[in-house]
């Protein structure tokens, strides 16, 4: 099979982040996912793009298809250059923003998704990584 | 320029969603509303999202926004056809949407509506039962 089981996607303006769920939605129906893991995976996939985009200054989304045994993955990395977040416990309680946001992007994907994981410090950038199984 | 069309039925505006939105659009579309509603005087408003495959915080929040900006407008907001998907995905992210009315389809809503003007008694006047 040719089909590629990672690529990266960029994350550089809103449209992206519409390209962005769109592919992410491509990718867990091929993966065989139920409807609401799907949707469960778009909608963190929105929250993780945005953030990349407007506090990252733009990054990028790297995927790949993950298959343990039987079971059947999808893992998305979000990698900015921006800022970076110095208050990471802050930037994860729900309902606190920055910005404009209503403050679940961070929050609300990592309730969404099976594994989550967030690597960031002041001037460094943020990648974090999201994880849901079939 | 990239724009949801708003449609006039009587006292009330219907809005139907039928692309994945990007952010602006989600913010055009909340801005025409208020203006709409102010300027047609309208009572409520029907917006149809079941075609939406996904709401996000975003969305979510233009959502609710607009539902509080008509309420102060004296108009009425109704939210129809959400997938089950999507409410499930939304609580979950934890948004619950409060204050905003809902029903089950465009039929039920309009005539979630109708009421609600009813019982403001602005318009309509019942016959002798």
């Amino acid at each position: 099979m040719s089909t590629p089981t990672n690529d990266v996607l960029p994350l550089r303006n809103e449209h992206d982040i519409v390209l962005a769920r769109q592919h992410v939605r491509r990718l867990t129906q091929e993966l065989g996912f139920g409807l609401v893991d799907q949707t469960k995976m778009v909608t963190a996939a929105s929250e993780l793009a945005r953030n990349a985009v407007i506090y990252g200054k733009g990054g990028v989304m790297r995927w790949e298809a993950l298959s343990d045994g039987a079971r059947r993955g999808l893992r998305l990395h979000f990698i900015d250059e921006g800022p970076g977040i110095t208050d990471l416990r802050l930037a994860l309680t729900d309902g606190w923003t920055s910005g404009s946001g209503m403050g679940l992007g961070l929050s609300g994907a990592k309730r969404l998704v099976n594994e989550f994981d967030i690597e960031t410090a002041a001037g460094q950038g943020t990648r974090v990584t999201v994880t849901r199984w079939k | 320029m990239d724009r949801i069309p708003i449609l006039r039925m009587g006292e009330f505006l219907l809005v139907t969603i039928q692309v994945d939105m990007h952010d602006q659009l989600a913010m055009t579309l909340q801005d025409d509303l208020t203006a709409a509603v102010q300027r047609l005087g309208a009572k409520g408003v029907l917006i149809d999202i079941s075609a939406l495959e996904m709401v996000d915080s975003f969305i979510g929040r233009m959502i609710a926004n607009l539902s509080r900006m008509s309420r102060i407008l004296d108009a009425r907001t109704v939210v129809v056809g959400m997938r089950p998907a999507v409410a499930i995905t939304l609580v979950e992210l934890g948004l619950s949407l409060a204050g905003v009315d809902t029903a089950l389809d465009v039929e039920r809503g309009m005539r979630r509506l109708r009421d609600g003007v009813e019982k403001s008694g602005v318009s309509i006047v019942d016959a002798d039962e």
